[in-house]
C-alpha cells in the first residue's frame, strides 16, 4: 500500500473478506452533486472507524450499510450472505444512533427487550436477555428507569446493549461519543473501548474526532468528499497523514513534494532538509512544537530549514500559543505565552521559522 | 483560587433571568380601530352563551334533565359519537400515517379530499351518503341486496353520518402529530428486527398518544353537535335516531325550557371537553 490515489474508489484492506467472514462492502450512494463510494472490509473482531469531516458521508455510508438508506451500486455481503436487498429489519446489523433514539415511552429494560421481543422471544425471554445485557453494562439499577431519568452515559451504554442484544453480526456506532460532554466522555469511551473489544463480529463506528477513532479503533478508514482517501492502523495514519484534513487533525504541518536524497522540494517552491533518504514524490510531515521562532533572522545557526514568514493568527491551545503564519511556508508553530510575549508576536508581524531536520519526516506518497 | 469565584460569577449571570425578567417593558396603547371590534367580537362570543345561562330555568332543571325523552336522546348520542370515535380510530389513524410518512402521487390531493368533509355543508354530506349508502345508493343498494343491510334511518347511520363529518378531525390532529414526530424512532425499530407495522405499533403509536387522544375528543365533540348530516341521512326517530341536537331543535318549537336545559347540557360537554385539552392548545400559544 505505498501508492496511493484519490480517485480510486477506495482502498482494499488485507484483513478478513478472503474466506467470506466478517463484512465486505462497496458502498455507492449518489445524492445528487454529491456520491459515496467508498470501499470497506472488516474481519471479525475488527473495530473499523469512518473519519472525516461533516458532509464527507460517513453517516449515509452507516445508513446504508443498516438498509436505511439503498444502495445505487456496489454491494454488501456480511460472513458471507448478500444484504444488499435485504430490508433494515432482517439484517444483522444493531445501530447505537448519534442520539441514541431510546424509546421514551419505554423503560430502559424494555428498550432492550425490544429486539429480542421482535427476534421472536417471549416477554420473559427477552426481558431476561435485557437483564443480562444491562448487568454486563453496570446498569441493573437502571433497568426501570424510562430514557429521560438516564444520564447521558448511561443512555449510551443503553443504547449499546440494545444494540448488542440482537446479537449482531455487524455493530454500526454512529458518533457514539458525540452527545456526551467532555468529562463523561471520557469515561464512556473507555468503557466502550471495553465492549467493542470484546465484540466478537465487525463493528464500524463514525466519528469526526480523531481521539475517539483513535482509541476505539484497530483500523482508521478517512473518507473526504465521499471518498476514502487513506486507511491503515490508528498510529500510522498519526504519522503519515496524506491529506490536510487528517494532518490537522493530527496537528502536523504536511507538506507534499519531490525528494532527492535528503531534500525535499515542495510543490509550492520552497525546500525543505530531511534525515530520510528518498527520491520520488513524498511527504514531509513535521510538528508544530518543532518549529522555532525568531524575530529577526538567525546567525550562525545550524538550521538550514530557515523560512520568511508572518504571522497570520494566533490562538490559545491548551497551554502553549498556536501561531498560524504564512509567507514562504504556510505553517502552525507552537510556543510558550511567555515566549510569545517576548518576540511581541501579533497579526501581520515578520518572523523567522526553524525546524531542525532531525524533527521532520519524510515518506513516500 | 481564581476558580471558585469564577464558577460563582457564572452562577450570577445565569441567574440573571428572573431578574431580567421583572424589568418592565414599555407596552404601547393598543390603537382603537383595533381595540373596539376586538371587545365587540369578544362580547358577540360570549353573549350568547351568557343568555343561555340566564335563561335557564334552574328550578325546573332536575326535572327537566331527568325526563325519560332527555335521558334517551343523551344515551343515544352518547353511544352513537363514541361509536363514531372508535370508526374514526381505526380508519383514521392509519389514513393519517399514510398521508405523514409515505409518498405516493397525489399526496396532496388525497390530503385535501380528506379534509373536505371539514368544509363541506353537513347537510350536503348526509344528501352525498344517502346517495351512496341509500337503498337505490351506488354502493347501498348492493349492501341491502346481498347482506340485507340498510343504514339510512338507522342508529348505524347516524354513527355513518358522525364519523363521515368528525374523521378529518381526527386525521388532521393524528397527521399534524405524526409529522412532529421523530421518523427516525421507526428507524431504530426497524434496526432492532421490528417490521413497519410493528415499529408503528410499538413505537410511533405509543409515541402519538396524546396527538391521537386529543384527535379522537375532538371528533368526539363534533360527532356529539352533528346534526345536518344526521338528520339527512338518518332522519329523526326516537330512540333510534334523534340524538341529542336533533332534540334540542325539536323541544325549541314545542317545550323551550327543555330545549335550554338540553343546550346546556351539550355546552356543560363542550367545556369539559376544551378543559380536557387545555394543555394542548391553550398553552400553545
Amino acid at each position: 500500500m505505498t501508492s496511493m490515489d484519490k480517485t480510486r474508489p477506495g482502498l482494499a484492506s488485507g484483513s478478513g473478506s478472503a474466506s467470506g467472514e466478517g463484512l465486505d462492502a462497496r458502498i455507492v450512494v449518489d445524492r445528487g452533486s454529491f456520491r459515496l463510494d467508498v470501499l470497506l472490509r472488516a474481519a471479525p473482531g475488527d473495530v473499523v472507524a469512518l473519519l472525516g469531516p461533516n458532509g464527507a458521508g460517513k453517516t449515509t455510508a452507516l445508513r446504508a450499510l443498516a438498509g436505511l438508506t439503498p444502495l445505487d451500486g456496489g454491494h454488501l455481503r456480511l460472513d458471507g450472505a448478500e444484504l444488499e436487498h435485504t430490508p433494515p429489519e432482517s439484517r444483522p446489523v444493531g445501530v447505537v444512533f448519534q442520539d441514541y433514539l431510546l424509546f421514551p415511552h419505554l423503560t430502559a429494560l424494555d428498550n432492550v427487550a425490544f429486539g429480542p421481543r421482535c427476534q421472536g422471544a417471549t416477554k420473559a425471554e427477552a426481558r431476561a436477555t435485557a437483564a443480562g445485557w444491562l448487568e454486563r453494562m453496570g446498569l441493573a439499577e437502571q433497568a426501570g428507569a424510562k430514557p429521560r431519568r438516564l444520564s447521558g452515559g448511561q443512555a449510551q451504554r443503553v443504547a449499546l446493549a440494545r444494540a448488542l442484544a440482537t446479537r449482531p453480526r455487524l455493530l454500526l456506532l454512529d458518533e457514539p461519543l458525540a452527545a456526551l460532554d467532555a468529562r463523561t466522555r471520557l469515561d464512556v469511551r473507555a468503557q466502550l473501548r471495553r465492549h467493542l473489544a470484546d465484540f466478537e463480529a465487525v463493528a464500524v463506528l463514525v466519528t469526526h474526532d480523531p481521539l475517539d477513532a483513535m482509541v476505539l479503533a484497530d483500523r482508521l478508514v478517512v473518507v473526504e468528499h465521499g471518498r476514502v482517501v487513506q486507511e491503515g492502523p490508528p498510529q500510522d495514519i498519526a504519522r503519515r497523514p496524506r491529506t490536510d484534513y487528517i494532518a490537522q487533525l493530527v496537528g502536523l504541518n504536511l507538506y507534499p513534494g519531490r525528494a532527492d536524497g535528503h531534500t525535499v522540494t515542495l510543490d509550492t517552491g520552497p525546500a525543505i532538509t530531511t534525515t530520510e533518504d528518498l527520491t520520488g514524490p513524498v511527504f514531509v510531515a513535521f510538528p508544530p512544537s518543532a518549529v522555532t521562532l525568531h524575530r529577526h533572522r538567525p546567525t550562525g545557526s545550524s538550521a538550514r530549514n530557515l523560512w520568511r514568514c508572518e504571522v497570520a493568527g494566533l490562538e490559545t491551545h491548551g497551554d502553549r500559543i498556536r501561531a498560524n503564519l504564512t509567507g514562504e511556508l504556510p505553517l502552525a508553530a507552537d510556543l510558550t505565552t511567555v515566549a510569545a510575549a517576548e518576540l511581541e508576536l501579533r497579526p501581520g508581524a515578520e518572523v523567522w521559522a526553524t525546524v531542525k531536520a532531525t524533527q521532520t519526516h519524510a515518506y513516500p506518497a | 483560587m481564581t476558580e471558585p469565584d469564577k464558577s460563582r460569577a457564572a452562577v450570577g449571570t445565569l441567574t440573571g433571568g428572573p431578574l431580567r425578567g421583572r424589568v418592565r417593558r414599555h407596552r404601547p396603547a393598543v390603537p382603537i380601530p383595533l381595540l373596539v371590534p376586538a371587545l365587540v367580537g369578544l362580547v358577540f362570543l360570549l353573549l350568547p352563551l351568557l343568555a343561555l345561562l340566564v335563561r335557564t330555568p334552574w328550578r325546573s332543571l332536575p326535572g327537566q334533565l331527568t325526563s325519560p325523552e332527555v335521558w334517551q336522546a343523551l344515551r343515544l348520542s352518547l353511544l352513537c359519537a363514541t361509536t363514531a370515535t372508535a370508526v374514526c380510530l381505526v380508519l383514521g389513524v392509519p389514513l393519517a400515517w399514510l398521508l405523514a410518512r409515505t409518498e405516493f402521487p397525489g399526496r396532496g390531493f388525497v390530503r385535501a379530499l380528506v379534509t373536505l368533509p371539514l368544509v363541506l355543508p353537513p347537510v350536503v354530506g348526509g344528501v352525498a351518503l344517502l346517495l351512496a349508502l341509500g337503498r337505490n345508493g351506488v354502493v347501498g343498494q348492493w349492501l341491502d341486496s346481498w347482506f340485507g343491510v340498510t343504514l339510512p334511518f338507522t342508529t348505524a347511520g347516524v354513527v355513518v353520518a358522525e364519523a363521515f363529518v368528525a374523521m378529518p378531525f381526527l386525521v388532521i390532529s393524528v397527521e399534524g402529530t405524526l409529522r412532529a414526530a421523530d421518523p427516525r424512532y421507526e428507524e431504530a425499530a426497524m434496526t432492532l428486527g421490528a417490521s413497519r407495522f410493528t415499529a408503528f405499533r410499538r413505537v410511533t403509536l405509543p409515541l402519538i398518544a396524546p396527538g391521537v387522544a386529543a384527535g379522537a375528543v375532538l371528533a368526539w365533540a363534533r360527532a356529539l353537535g352533528e346534526f345536518g348530516a344526521t338528520i339527512t341521512f338518518a332522519g329523526n326517530f326516537p330512540g333510534r335516531t334523534q340524538t341529542m341536537p336533533l332534540t334540542v331543535y325539536l323541544a325549541l318549537q314545542s317545550d323551550p325550557a327543555a330545549a335550554i336545559a338540553l343546550s346546556l347540557v351539550l355546552l356543560a360537554v363542550s367545556i369539559a371537553v376544551l378543559a380536557g385539552l387545555r394543555d394542548r392548545w391553550m398553552t400553545a400559544s
